[in-house]
């Protein structure tokens, strides 16, 4: 067989469903091997960018590596933000480029470009396979390594000749990496330490972030949480790792967290960093935050250990491993009296009572809270897939929407980028089409990826975008307000050119307009029940700032709040 | 504090880039660097001199480990590690001086490579700082070319310490 039809096998020897991708010259034979046949799914992107982020979509919704397929040059360097992006949050995903003729490497040939040292910093690992003979060998590494340890991207990159050379193929059982080694088990000591401060600790919270989800450690977190009666504080990537609706669930911390979490965080005595990476988005000013909190951190990346924050006690391997040791652990403690904490829990929730979130509401404008409270109260108890954008939409997403499941909030956490919604909707719909996927997006995200809703429509994986249109680039605007004096540059978008109801009907979907509270019911409540991809644009208050904030360098208790008391609403999550 | 790395690895392609960048991204800075083969075939050895607190030293080892191809990262620890640099100068020197040079860089060990009409190469093997003390004594003369390789280094044979120093947060 060629090397295209070599690809192919070796995807479905790892049992790839589906891949994402673009044809284009330096991928062609690739292509033409899909054309022989494949048991993979190929869903057709418009743009490399979506097909990554779709990917990501897909590998963030399964659990499973994501793979996006594209040609050499533009094709390649498209892919560069997706693979970006899932380098900072830690997304498994292999990505298969094209590249020119072997002999013409090198040369400035035609949409030739270096793709492995352009990502050479976002990657785990990347290969040039120079030999069809290698195909089977590097993609099992590939797998391999996108998925052990701590999850991230990795990329092959193949030339064209390499696809066309005809060789005898076999798919190898074992993978040979005798430099790669993460870890796979707990240190016991670790674990009987740890447990112990958390099991005597007065006021312990329980700092949970996205490799618990990429650990699959959900399962044994509730049992951790549920066996110590220990508060449970989720950053936005470990939305959904815990149930929010749950007792021992007390929001999400840093710049846009709620302030009862910011407190829990702050004022805690044991606090319990369970694969999360202390991100400035979340410490605020890192000298000021958690003092004097002893610090337990579980991760399965020894290089989080002690990089921002000093580690009292650190427990380094899977987390799913570490984290039932330590259920069981704290279950013994309490078991032998060590005294449930009574009175932390009682003034987490008296701190919830006391600073909800709040908005004011207006007569004359949409508010975009009750467009996300709207959608949380539609959705809730069904099995909904969100995914957001980023901006002000992407933190009244996390405040608002109550995720009850794991794997159930997609979100760009770590580069922040702009238009991953709509292709990871499309992504997590292909990867769990029982699901219902909604995008909340905004207008300026929307903007920047829109053309994958013509794959939403055409390789019938219907999603449900509800854009938060506030006609700005919204969270830049309240930057602006804020820290620039109200100098507004460049951040006015306009509401209705697109016009974006008529722009999903273009697309090959359905649009809907809202402008007023009264109609959000009916819209969203029609769009939810239709089984086709809808965008449902509603017209919010430009005006409308996204609160509680920490100012960025600020300590997190140094906290802005929305003090407008006249007329507002407040909102307490549980 | 400087710090000296030795980082054992699989001899592919782009193993050296892999570490460069990864200094490069992170904000460390390299001194100086030697690559050459080991023992092993299909494995090398680099040596890298760094700059840096303790902290980040930690975090630089464990970045290191990271990597696909990097079979381990030690620390030629400081007074337990045997380390050498080679020193290739080419000093101007007229026929008068020669002689007077050539007999002090031989007393301190270095060896005369060429020799030209007003000039003469010089090569000496010692440790970091004998070849710093060698690149003064030729400063007089006025140096036309210098050239380091940069530090190597094995653990010594009679330490009773091990000064191979692996990093205890990795199993």
């Amino acid at each position: 067989m060629t090397g295209g039809d070599a690809i192919l096998r070796s995807l479905e020897a790892e049992g790839v469903d589906v891949m994402f991708g673009i044809p284009g010259g330096a991928i062609m034979p690739t292509y033409d091997a899909m054309a022989r046949g494949t048991a993979v799914r190929h869903v057709l992107a418009r743009h490399e960018q979506g097909a990554g982020h779709m990917a990501q979509g897909y590998a963030r919704a399964s659990g499973r590596v994501g793979v996006a397929i594209a040609t050499s040059g533009p094709g390649a360097t498209n892919l560069v933000t997706p693979i970006a992006d899932a380098w900072m949050d830690s997304t498994p995903l292999v990505c298969i480029t094209g590249q020119v003729r072997s002999t013409l490497i090198g040369t400035d040939a035609f949409q030739e470009c270096d793709i492995t040292g352009i990502t050479m910093p976002i990657v785990k690992h990347s290969w040039l396979v120079q030999d069809a003979r290698d195909l089977g060998a590097t993609l099992k590494a590939a797998f391999h390594v996108a998925r052990s340890g701590r999850c991230g991207p990795v990329l092959v990159d193949v030339p064209r000749d390499v696809q066309e050379t005809a060789f005898d193929f076999s798919y190898p059982a074992d993978v040979d990496l005798p430099g790669w080694r993460p870890p796979t088990k707990v240190h016991p000591l670790q674990i009987r330490e740890a447990a112990r401060a958390i099991a005597t600790a007065r006021k312990p919270v329980l700092y949970v972030g996205g490799g618990t989800l990429n650990g699959d450690a959900c399962g044994e977190l509730l049992r951790l949480a549920e066996a110590g009666s220990l508060p449970v504080v989720t950053t936005l990537m470990g939305k959904s790792a815990f149930p929010e609706t749950h007792e021992l669930h007390f929001g999400w911390p840093g710049m846009h967290g709620a302030k009862w979490s910011n407190l829990a965080m702050n004022s805690c005595d044991v606090l319990v960093a369970i694969g999360a990476r202390f991100d400035d988005r979340v410490t605020g000013k890192l000298s000021a935050f958690a003092p004097g909190a002893t610090v337990v951190h579980l991760d399965i990346d020894p290089a989080e250990i002690s990089k921002l924050r000093d580690a009292d006690i650190p427990v380094v391997g899977p987390l799913r491993t570490a984290v039932a040791a330590l259920g069981d652990e704290v279950a013994r403690h309490r078991a032998e009296h060590a005294p449930v904490p009574e009175t932390w829990l009682a003034q987490l929730r008296a701190w919830r009572e006391q600073y909800p979130l709040r908005y004011g509401t207006s007569e004359e404008w949409l508010k975009p809270q009750q467009v996300l409270q709207t959608l949380q109260r539609l959705t809730a108890g069904t099995d909904v897939i969100v995914t957001t954008g980023v901006g002000q939409h992407q933190m009244w997403a996390m405040q608002y929407v109550l995720s009850e499941r794991p794997r159930s909030f997609i979100t760009s956490g770590g580069l922040g980028t702009m238009g991953y919604g709509i292709p990871a909707a499309i992504g997590a719909k292909a990867a769990r089409p029982e699901a219902k996927v909604v995008c909340v997006d905004g207008d300026g995200c929307f903007q920047m990826t829109a053309q994958e809703l013509v794959t939403a429509t055409i390789e019938e994986l219907p999603i449900v975008v509800v854009l938060v249109n506030n006609a700005h680039l919204g969270m830049v605007t309240q930057w602006q307000d804020m820290f620039f004096d109200g100098r507004r540059s460049h951040v006015h978008l306009t509401s209705q050119v697109p016009d974006y109801a008529r722009l999903a009907e273009a697309y090959g979907g359905v649009g809907m307009v809202v402008t007023d509270e009264t109609e959000l019911d009916a819209a969203l409540g029609e769009a939810l029940e239709l089984d086709r991809t809808v965008v449902v644009d509603c017209r919010v208050d430009p005006a409308e700032q996204v609160f509680p904030m920490i100012p960025a360098g600020a300590a997190a208790l140094d906290m802005l709040e929305y003090t407008d008391a006249e007329a507002s609403v407040e909102v307490r999550a549980l | 504090m400087k710090h000296t790395l030795s980082v054992v690895v699989e001899d592919r392609p782009g193993a050296l880039t892999r570490i460069a960048t990864m200094f490069a991204r992170r904000g460390f800075n390299i001194e100086s660097l030697a690559v050459g083969p080991t023992e092993r075939p299909g494995v090398s050895c680099i040596t890298l001199r760094v700059d840096c607190t303790q902290h980040s030293l930690e975090q630089i080892e464990k970045q290191i480990h990271k990597l696909v191809n990097v079979l381990r990262v030690t620390e030629l620890v400081a007074g337990e590690a045997v380390e050498r640099e080679l020193l290739v100068v080419r000093v101007s020197a007229a026929p008068e001086r020669r002689a007077e040079l050539v007999t002090t860089a031989e007393a301190l060990g270095g060896r005369l490579l060429d020799v030209g009409p007003d000039a003469v190469v010089l090569e000496l093997t010692g440790t970091p700082e004998e070849l710093d003390a060698f690149h003064e004594l030729c400063h007089p003369y006025g140096i036309l070319d210098l050239v380091r390789t940069g530090r190597i280094g094995v653990p010594r044979a009679s330490s009773r310490r091990r000064a191979q120093r692996r990093l205890a947060a990795i199993n």
